[in-house]
């Protein structure tokens, strides 16, 4: 790691630090005991769905061999939306609702690793396809899976579809605490599978021929990288529901202040700035427009703009 | 020595490289010559398991490709295709460092620096080693991928028509280094040409092809006379004998070949 690289990382490190502490502790009126634990709780969560978003994103845009798609815009989180209400449904009607709901979180993040894996490993492995072409599956199957749970959530019990509701809207606030630890515990387990990985993803970003030219198992790599990918969509879309565009903006934030091929670099820098970047935005709606705007309508904004941006001068060069 | 038997290549109902058997002992350099679409990047690729087989196998050392743990394969087998887009900016000796992957994993040793500075010294980039792929001409990119296969320290050297986008004088020394990585350090170097010329000049061994049939393979002298020429391209054309090198004068317009 060269010293300029070093030495960003620790700024972004510092910049972290005093973004969580003032968020900890400015305005704060009343006892500390209660207002500590309150926004501890609230930090946590957008620390865990910025991490999940902005290395899922990083991760996802090497396997793929672009800087345009994410997650989001293929259908991964329509695609969690689908099975969350399919899970849903089939232990509803069972009446299995005596399953803890660790037991459930972990049932749905299961079920999301595989199914990206599986799905979306023949569209990567393949011989080399258009962005366009991607783009439009992307659209097409992110179409296919929210209209899939639309017609799932039509056959659910009114009483029970208002619980499944709650779920499915970004809300940093509301997030639900018992799937909390759970997902601390998830994400650490697929971070640390994807530190112990770092080297190999650098290989993937040289694209599929010389990956296997440097003796990678490319297939293998890219079915359990889809999968990693796949876990850390279903955390954050479990904790926030779906952020789509959030993931691009951190990740070209991430690229343009580090201009390197080095995960290892690029991964702690883009997790470091999501964190800042939706903590920094929480604050500013909470403060400044007292909680006039969903954060995520205002992420959504500017990120759809970065994404038809990036689409145009992509497609013009 | 890498042999193959009977390897066959389908694409839906064309058969692009049919019932291919060859044998490339270790050592020299030979060249794959044939017109477009005789299959001749398709047999390198099988060779080099980026692509899998419709039928036949391809061994290494004997021991069929499919049975070799990938890891090890990359330090015997090293391919090179033509094309040379990268999603992402890439230093030369960024590039050239990515050879020593299947050696090191990643973690780089002093060793490894060796070999990468070799390399680098060998396709004279050292000059240019910090600057960024995206800014180079066509031939020092050329060069510098190159330069991250001899970092990879194989045995077998397999070039998709490297002399692609190189202008007269970078295609004489890129077959000036082949060579001497032949001669010099004895590797086995496998490249796919157009140019018949470059080929007989250069190579210890041809391997013509055609409708993705094995047509002929042997040594320059054989190769190049008018009649299997004529055969391999459908183009009738003189050739002539300078010094100890046979050319064929393909370019000529119709009148004057005759």
């Amino acid at each position: 790691m060269s010293l300029s690289h070093r030495r960003t990382l620790l700024a972004l490190g510092l910049g972290c630090l005093v973004v969580i502490t003032l968020s900890m502790t400015l305005g704060a009126r009343g006892s500390w005991s209660f207002v500590l634990p309150f926004r501890a709780t609230k930090l946590f969560v957008i620390c865990l769905v910025a991490h999940a978003v902005g290395v899922s994103t990083v991760l996802f845009q090497t396997l793929s061999g672009n800087r345009i798609l994410t997650p989001a815009v293929m259908g991964f989180d329509a695609l969690f939306l689908m099975l969350q209400t399919a899970l849903f449904l089939l232990l509803g009607s069972f009446q299995v609702t005596s399953l803890p709901g660790w037991a459930i979180f972990v049932l749905q993040v299961a079920a999301m690793g595989s199914f990206a894996a599986l799905l979306y490993r023949r569209l990567f492995t393949g011989s080399a396809q258009s962005l366009h072409m991607m783009i439009l599956v992307g659209i097409v199957l992110g179409t296919l899976f929210r209209s899939l749970a639309n017609y799932l959530q039509s056959l659910i019990d009114p009483n029970e579809f208002l619980v499944l509701q709650g779920r499915l809207f970004a809300n940093f606030n509301n997030a639900d605490p018992s799937a909390l630890g759970i997902s601390a515990l998830v994400i650490s387990a697929s971070t640390t599978a994807v530190i112990l990985r770092l080297p190999r993803f650098d290989v993937i970003g040289l694209g599929r021929e010389r990956a296997i030219n440097l003796g990678l198992d490319y297939r293998r790599e890219m079915t359990f990288g889809l999968a990693l990918i796949g876990v850390l969509v279903s955390v954050s879309a479990a904790l926030v529901g779906p952020v789509t565009f959030f993931g691009l903006l951190v990740a070209h934030l991430a690229y343009r202040l580090l201009p390197t091929h080095r995960h290892a670099v690029v991964l702690p820098a883009v997790s470091m700035i999501a964190i800042m970047a939706l903590l920094i935005g929480q604050f500013v709606l909470e403060r400044v427009f007292s909680f006039g705007a969903a954060l995520s309508m205002v992420i959504e904004f500017g990120g759809g703009i970065l994404f038809l941006f990036l689409l145009l001068r992509g497609a013009a060069r | 020595m890498i042999e193959t038997h009977a390897l066959t290549k389908r694409y839906g109902q064309t058969t692009v490289v049919d019932a291919v058997s060859l044998d490339f002992p270790p050592g020299g350099l030979s060249a794959i010559i044939g017109p477009n679409g005789a299959g001749k990047s398709t047999l390198l690729c099988m060779l080099a398991r980026l692509l899998d087989a419709d039928g036949g196998e391809v061994r290494l050392d004997g021991r069929a490709l499919a049975d070799w743990p990938n890891a090890d394969l990359a330090c015997r087998l090293a391919i090179l295709r033509q094309d040379n887009h990268l999603a992402m900016r890439l230093s030369v000796r960024d590039l050239v460092s990515f050879g020593r992957y299947p050696h090191s994993k990643g973690r780089i040793t002093p060793a490894d620096r060796e070999q990468i500075a070799a390399a680098l010294a060998y396709m004279d980039l050292e000059a240019i080693a910090d600057r960024f792929l995206d800014e180079l001409s066509g031939g020092q990119r050329q060069r510098a991928f190159i330069a991250m296969v001899l970092a990879q320290d194989t045995d077998y050297i397999l070039l998709d028509e490297p002399l692609n986008n190189l202008d007269l004088r970078h295609a004489h020394d890129m077959m000036r280094q082949l060579r001497q990585l032949a001669d010099e350090r004895g590797k086995t170097v496998l490249v796919v040409l157009h140019d018949i010329n470059f080929a007989a000049a250069w190579s210890d061994r041809i391997i013509a092809m055609k409708n993705g049939r094995l047509l002929h393979a042997g040594p320059p002298a054989e190769i190049m006379r008018p009649e299997v020429l004529e055969e391999i391209y459908d183009l009738s054309m003189p050739v002539h004998q300078l010094g100890a090198h046979p050319a064929g004068l393909y370019w000529l317009p119709a009148a004057a070949r005759e």
